[in-house]
């Protein structure tokens, strides 16, 4: 068994309100950054895990993805990075 | 008949749920411990609001791995009622016992009022003793309330005469939707597919006496007590 940190991004799917990320993008336009388009806020999950292999441990991290880390019905997730420590 | 409540770490409307039953209703509750696999041969059980494990990660997320959760998903599946209020309607659809999510509130404040709600269907074992059309007055308390599903299960729900409640605006226009936190079709209440499953985000257990500035709520247990008892 290898031991793996992983990192996952979990984001509102496109096209569902996110009042907390347009928040943010009028924020970020009164600072003065006139060219943001558009802001997501979601959350970002480190998990350390052992497993076989790199491939294991990412198909085991998207099992958790799907089953708690994400909300199916309203969220996207993506493995941002895989470590091998 | 015996109303069994699920009392997680944080929720907070358990006694609350507790009182409406036994004092208001006349009837048996006991809670259920979340860790215990055993619902103590409940006939209802009931869900309550409250921030189980501190609303981490999403409201509801973890309560639904929960022990007791298993056999109330068995129980429910098995087509014993449950009422789901607030954070229990947030369990209840991270569960997958009813469609859709309740995601923050558009204005990203937490609401504590009383809103007017309008029974949309009096076809339901929650609601038979109500008048279709008939306006309670019944407080909401969440931060996380906004109900969000694709456009095919919020068609679906409306077409099977599944939205039970709809928030209502202010006074003299109750016909027009309006929504405390930015649900979509100002949905407060749904049951699912069987009928047996009602999650709402307004708490009827605190609109069940004068002294609490409403007696509205009562309707919702009596109705089941009706029901189950018939």
């Amino acid at each position: 068994m290898s031991r793996y940190r992983i990192a996952v991004h979990i984001v509102p799917r496109r096209g569902i309100l996110d009042p907390q990320g347009k928040t943010v993008a009028d924020a970020l336009h009164t600072l003065g950054f006139g060219g943001v388009r558009d802001v997501h806020v979601g959350r970002h999950i480190v998990v350390e895990l052992e497993a076989r292999d790199q491939a294991a441990a990412e198909q085991s991290t998207r099992d958790m993805c799907e089953r708690l880390l994400a909300n199916p019905v309203t969220e996207d997730f993506e493995i941002a990075s895989v470590e091998a420590t | 008949m015996k109303f069994g409540i699920v009392t997680f770490p944080g929720s907070n409307c358990d006694y609350d749920a507790y009182q409406a039953v036994v004092e208001k209703l006349g009837e048996d509750a006991t809670f259920l411990w979340h860790k215990d696999h055993d619902l103590h041969e409940s006939d209802v059980i009931v869900l309550p609001g409250g921030f189980s494990y501190g609303d981490y990660l999403r409201a509801g997320a973890i309560a639904r791995f929960s022990p007791v959760m298993q056999d109330v998903i068995g129980f429910a599946k098995r087509g014993g009622p449950v009422l789901a209020i607030c954070n229990g309607f947030q369990i209840a659809c991270e569960a997958g016992l009813l469609p859709g999510a309740l995601l923050r509130n558009a204005s990203l404040k937490f609401v504590c009022e009383t809103v007017r709600l309008r029974i949309e269907t009096t076809d339901t074992m929650f609601t038979n003793r109500y008048e279709r059309g008939a306006v309670l007055r019944i407080p909401i308390a969440h931060g996380d309330g906004r109900y969000t599903a694709d456009d095919a299960t919020l068609d679906r729900l409306e077409g099977e005469g599944r939205v039970v409640f709809r928030y209502l605006g202010g006074p003299g226009d109750a016909d027009e939707w309006w929504s405390p936190n930015g649900s979509m079709r100002s949905i407060a209440g749904i049951v699912n597919d069987a009928g047996n499953v009602l999650g709402m985000m307004p708490h009827p257990e605190r609109a069940v006496d004068p002294l609490l500035g409403s007696e509205d709520g009562l309707g919702i247990f009596e109705s089941m007590l009706a029901r189950v008892t018939a």
